[in-house]
């Protein structure tokens, strides 16, 4: 049995050795976030050189309003699970929300057909880099650490992370009463950062997807749920038992994703949006859409 | 990638895999060893009960019962615990019993009766025969797969984090969605499932040889 296992041992520690070595060794070119320019990243994987410690796929080139009207499809990455935002109904299959109606403006503006698809939180940057969709619009928080990655858009709206617990919790009224509690959010948001800044003690609870931190509230494994208002007031309509406590503790500007460089694509978004803004389309989306669920002003916020 | 290694949640995510793989490996062998007396001794009745467990958790898939388990577990349903870890210590275990149940009732179905008959004979008590006929023999055959169960085990426990517990793949999970947002902590994840597997599969051929001295 031993004599059995030899062979494979020496290759399991070739293998391991082999994978190593790289990343221990002085960190190459392989962290396109905190090295050199993302360009830098595809010639690591050329043929030539030792595989260096794998990190994100990233495809060459962006996409241009030219490409995408050649192409006649502008493919964008939405949430199908936030109410008001990104969300597939269940009756009819449709996606509606804000983030998508401000996709298929952007398409008409292009004309172009759009193309809906599924981004949740975790895999909105690796959509964008791998350039499985030209635009990310997906209540997604601009912030430093992402701009590093990725292209934003001017902002369109401004949310802020609020807390979610039960009508009858008297205990959670500020981010502070979070700590040793259990509180629910969301893997790869920033939420979950945000909690872990502001409330340290706090017990973290991250599931893949908010639908399941809600079934999670509901049923008293987590305290709270916290993320961005906008989300936690699709939760309210499914769990009615259920209110915002406090006032929000961040502010979070939502932009529409894209991949770096993308300047004439930027342009041509921030100018769409500029253009909604003026003739009232964007107010009229805004309202239909998440009217309800704010009493802020519907107007394009100011650039950042 | 040794920053990963050293960061606190990755070591806390790693001491919760090995402590959910090593709980949950004591409990479903406690469970597999009542369960396949009773389906080899027991009365009708409990027979047919024990292979209605036997085969409802080895016929539905691990991550449903876990999510099923969370959820009837919470504290507005049966009220027994709102830890995801101790409902995937819970699952992992029955789960993981069904098969041990299986694996052991076989090792003790591969000892030829006639022999408990001839130390029957010889003047031992049914006690006596088991312990001294029946159990080292059975041994011999149940080593080899339940130490493939436990390798199982290990990569069964990361299923855990689907139910929001900290295991060392929910912290690669947490530690890529944070900068410098690189596939490493994932690369960090499999090595550290190697360090727990195959000192594992090691130890297991090594008992396998010792107990293998009669044959």
């Amino acid at each position: 049995m031993y004599k059995k296992f030899a062979p494979l041992m020496a290759l399991v520690m070739a293998v391991a050795a082999c994978s190593t070595a790289p990343g221990t060794g002085g960190s190459p070119a392989a962290s396109p976030g905190t090295g050199g320019s993302p360009a830098s990243s595809p010639a690591a994987s050329s043929p030539a050189e030792p595989a260096a410690t794998p990190t994100m796929v990233i495809v060459e080139g962006v996409s241009t309003p030219e490409s995408i009207q050649a192409e006649g499809t502008l493919t964008c990455g939405v949430k199908f699970d936030v109410v008001g935002f990104g969300f597939r109904n269940p009756t009819n299959n449709e996606i509606e929300g804000f983030d998508a109606d401000i996709c298929r403006e952007i398409a008409e503006e292009m004309g172009v057909e759009a193309l809906l698809i599924e981004a949740v939180s975790a895999n909105r940057i690796p959509f964008i880099n791998e350039r499985r969709v030209d635009l990310v619009i997906s209540t997604f928080t601009i912030n430093e650490e992402r701009r590093g990655q990725i292209d934003f858009s001017r902002p369109y709206y401004i949310a802020g992370q609020s807390i979610l617990a039960k009508v009858d919790n008297t205990e959670i009224n500020s981010v502070e009463d979070l700590n040793g509690k259990n509180v629910c959010s969301a893997t790869g948001s920033t939420s979950e950062t945000n909690v872990r800044e502001q409330a340290p003690e706090a017990n973290l609870v991250l599931f893949p997807t908010y639908t399941e931190a809600g079934q999670a509230l509901d049923d008293g494994r987590c305290d709270a749920v916290s993320t961005d208002d906008v989300i936690l007031f699709g939760l309210i309509d499914a769990y009615p038992d259920t209110e915002l406590k406090g006032e929000p503790f961040t502010t979070e500007e939502y932009g529409i994703g894209m991949k770096k460089d993308s300047t004439e694509l930027k342009m041509f978004v921030d100018d769409v949006l500029v253009e909604m803004d003026g003739d009232g389309r964007f107010a009229e989306l805004w309202n239909e859409n998440i009217g309800a669920y704010t009493d802020k002003e519907p107007v394009l916020p100011p650039e950042s | 990638m040794s920053d990963i290694l050293s960061d606190p949640l990755f070591v806390r995510g790693y001491v919760t895999t090995i402590a959910l793989s090593a709980g949950a490996l004591l409990a479903s062998l406690v469970i597999g060893t009542l369960v396949a007396s009773v389906r080899v001794w027991g009365g009708p009745f409990l027979r047919s009960l024990t292979g209605v467990y036997v085969e409802f958790f080895r016929n539905t898939p691990l991550l449903v019962q876990l999510l099923f388990l969370a959820v009837l577990l919470a504290p507005s349903n049966l009220g027994v615990t709102r830890d995801p870890l101790v409902a995937a210590l819970f699952g992992l275990s029955v789960y993981t019993g069904a098969y041990v149940t299986e694996v052991v009732r076989s090792g003790i179905l591969s000892v030829d009766p006639r022999q408990i008959e001839a130390a029957r004979t010889l003047g031992l008590s049914q006690a006596e025969a088991l312990r001294h006929v029946v159990l080292p023999q059975a041994i011999r055959t149940v080593i080899p797969p339940l130490g493939n169960l436990s390798i199982a085990l290990v990569k069964n426990s990361a299923i855990a984090g689907g139910i929001a517990a900290t295991d060392l793949l929910q912290v690669a999970r947490i530690l890529e969605a944070r900068p410098p947002f690189t596939f490493d902590p994932f690369i960090a994840a499999l090595f550290a499932y190697w360090t727990i597997t195959i000192p594992l599969a090691l130890a297991v051929s090594r008992l396998e040889r010792r107990l293998a001295f009669a044959r």
